[in-house]
């Protein structure tokens, strides 16, 4: 606090506080409101819990940990049983519980997108999601976009279009690609911008992500 | 990340009944688990409010439109009504970080996360915001940080969602078990590093953040959110501008410019605002309320570059919102 380059002190405004406006309901106000939730992972409480997970605390409190207890994740179709804490990622859970280790961790601090898997076919960053939070919700990650043994259109685009260099980025590339035409089948070049703007490459494949999208469009549909 | 235990709440009742013995909230967690990550922060109970549906949602009433705390970012960007009534907040929730982010990361969350700064986010510097005597950006590394109002500490208020709230007149809606629910406007939550370099906002620690409240604009509002960043979504502003005209035929009445990445709390820059109001949206008076907003500038050692980015920011804001210019591609979003 000794810089001389520091300002003089602007006087701090005072803080009041207002008085509620009048006319607005304040308890419950949301309650059957037209929530717009369309396509969001609304995550409406955990279940799939083993009983023996959840301590009995006052209503409407679940006490989890810090010991590990046993959860359920729904990932690519398949149940899976696994020993979790409060504190476990989703990108942990997956790559060091479940060996599936095609989602990456680069940034681990929800910078770069490499780490995104679909939760509820949504894209998020597995990286800054707790396992916890993903009880009872859907969860696609690379390994289930590939049905009978076919890749899926956009891997076999980026395969053609040369959209991979390390290929460290890729998955998460790929997850954010196929989450965009699941929700718009016909998009322009801006919405692939759009839908990769999180996703970082140091590689600079993005050029051929774009067209390989594109290109993508334009095969049969396959939906994981 | 340390180990902790965790009490996943469904109604907001049972959230504040945990709210006690240092237990630290969790909303999308976006920016605790960062602090987490980092090793800054340490707690070692966490109230999960995330699945909270009674605070999650947005409401048109006769006043204006309420917004649960829990609404993400991308939800708020998407709402048809926010967009076409209230487009600066629908614009801020948009550009705000990563579309992958925006999906998790709460608007309660938003105005609430902490100080970018990396002095601040790294467990190696005890600065005035951890309780010691001593700032390390002015003589350190500071090309992010403010260029007005600052005082102690030159951290920039983070927050897209806050400056398009302050643009907006919003409050919050704040809860406890003691005191039950209080409003405060936007302009008044926010504190000064001046005020208490310990604190960050009025809320209290037995407070949940509930909801938002917006005003209904006034006939003829038009308004519109930019943010130019060093990369396109993976970053926070370096210059922000939530701009809202109320017009009266060709002659803008009232004008608000409101600024995030310029000072420690968001600001309104009344210098700007003056150079508009009672005139017509021109090219000219844009550049001219981008030019007022730098008054008072006092630029750090490494970031006078922002003293001619925010009237740039400002002045194509401005336009965009009037409709006389299109959203700026080198903008971020
Ligand atoms: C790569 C990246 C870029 C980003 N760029 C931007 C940007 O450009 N603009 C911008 O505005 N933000 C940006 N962010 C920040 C991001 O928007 C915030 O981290 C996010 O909105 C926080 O919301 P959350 O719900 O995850 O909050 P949490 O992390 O859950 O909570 C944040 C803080 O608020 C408290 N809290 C949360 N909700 C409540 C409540 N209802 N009541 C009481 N306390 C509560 C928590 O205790 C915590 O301390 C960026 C983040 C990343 C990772
Ligand atoms: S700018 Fe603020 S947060 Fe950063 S080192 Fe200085 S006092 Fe700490
Ligand atoms: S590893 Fe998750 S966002 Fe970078
Ligand atoms: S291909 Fe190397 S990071 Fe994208």
């Amino acid at each position: 606090m000794s810089d001389p380059q520091r300002s003089p002190k602007e006087p701090p405004e005072a803080t009041s506080t207002a008085t509620t406006p009048p006319g607005i309901s304040r308890r419950g106000f949301l309650k059957g409101a037209g929530i717009t939730a369309a396509g969001t992972a609304l995550l409406s409480g955990v279940q799939g819990l083993s009983r023996e997970a959840v301590a009995s605390t006052p209503k409407g409190v679940k006490e989890f940990g810090p010991e590990p207890f046993p959860v359920t994740l729904h990932i690519n179709d398949k149940e899976h049983a696994l020993q979790i804490e409060p504190r476990t990622t989703l990108a942990d859970a997956l790559r060091i519980q479940l060996n599936m280790t095609g989602t990456k961790i680069s940034c681990d601090r929800g910078v770069c997108s490499s780490c995104t898997v679909l939760l509820d076919r949504m894209p998020v960053n597995s990286c800054m999601t707790l396992a916890l939070d993903t009880v009872g919700h859907q969860i696609t990650t690379i390994e289930g976009i590939s049905a009978n043994e076919q890749i899926h259109p956009v891997q076999a685009a980026f395969v053609r279009h040369d959209a991979m260099q390390c290929g460290f980025c890729t998955p998460g590339m790929v997850m954010s690609c196929v989450s965009l035409l699941e929700k718009n089948p016909h998009p322009t070049e801006a919405d692939v911008r759009y839908a990769v703007s999180g996703n970082l490459c140091r590689c600079g494949t993005y050029p051929k992500v774009f067209a390989a999208t594109l290109d993508a469009a334009t095969q049969p549909a396959s939906k994981a | 990340m340390n180990s902790f235990a965790l009490a996943d709440c469904s109604t907001v009742e049972a959230a504040l009944s945990q709210l006690k013995d240092g237990a630290v909230v969790k909303a999308g967690g976006v920016d605790l688990l960062d602090r987490m990550k980092n090793g800054t922060d340490t707690p070692t109970r966490l109230i999960n409010i995330r699945n909270i549906s009674e605070l999650r949602g947005i409401q048109s009433t006769p006043e204006g439109l309420t917004i649960g705390a829990l609404t993400t970012l991308a939800e708020v960007a998407d709402d048809p009504g926010v967009r076409s009534q209230y487009t600066v907040l629908s614009d801020a929730c948009g550009q705000a970080a990563t579309p992958h982010i925006r999906n998790m990361a709460t608007l309660g969350g938003n105005l609430l996360q902490q100080l970018q700064c990396w002095y601040y986010r790294s467990p190696d510097f005890q600065c005035l915001r951890k309780g010691k005597e001593i700032c390390f950006a002015f003589s350190g590394l500071n090309q992010y940080h403010a260029i007005m109002d600052y005082g102690g500490c030159p951290s920039v208020a983070p927050s897209s969602g806050a400056v398009a709230l302050l643009a907006l007149d919003a409050s919050v809606e704040l809860t406890s078990t003691a005191k039950g629910k209080r409003t405060v406007a936007i302009r008044d939550f926010y504190l000064h590093p001046d005020a208490n370099p310990h604190r960050f906002h009025v809320m209290a620690a037995d407070e949940l953040l509930t909801s938002i409240h917006i005003p209904k604009p006034a006939p003829g509002t038009r308004s519109a959110y930019q943010k130019y960043g060093e990369k396109e979504s993976h970053d926070w502003a370096n210059a922000d501008a939530g701009i809202l005209l109320e017009m009266d035929g060709s002659l803008c009445r009232r004008a608000v410019v409101a600024m995030g990445a310029a000072s420690p709390v968001v600001r309104r820059s009344r210098e700007a605002e003056a150079a508009l109001a009672g005139k017509p949206i021109t090219p000219e008076t844009a550049r001219a309320a981008g030019q007022a907003s730098m008054t008072g500038a006092m630029p750090l050692s490494m970031n006078a570059y922002k003293v001619q980015l925010f009237p740039v920011a400002i002045y194509r804001t401005i336009l965009l919102a009037a409709g006389q210019m299109d959203r700026d591609p080198s903008a971020a979003g």
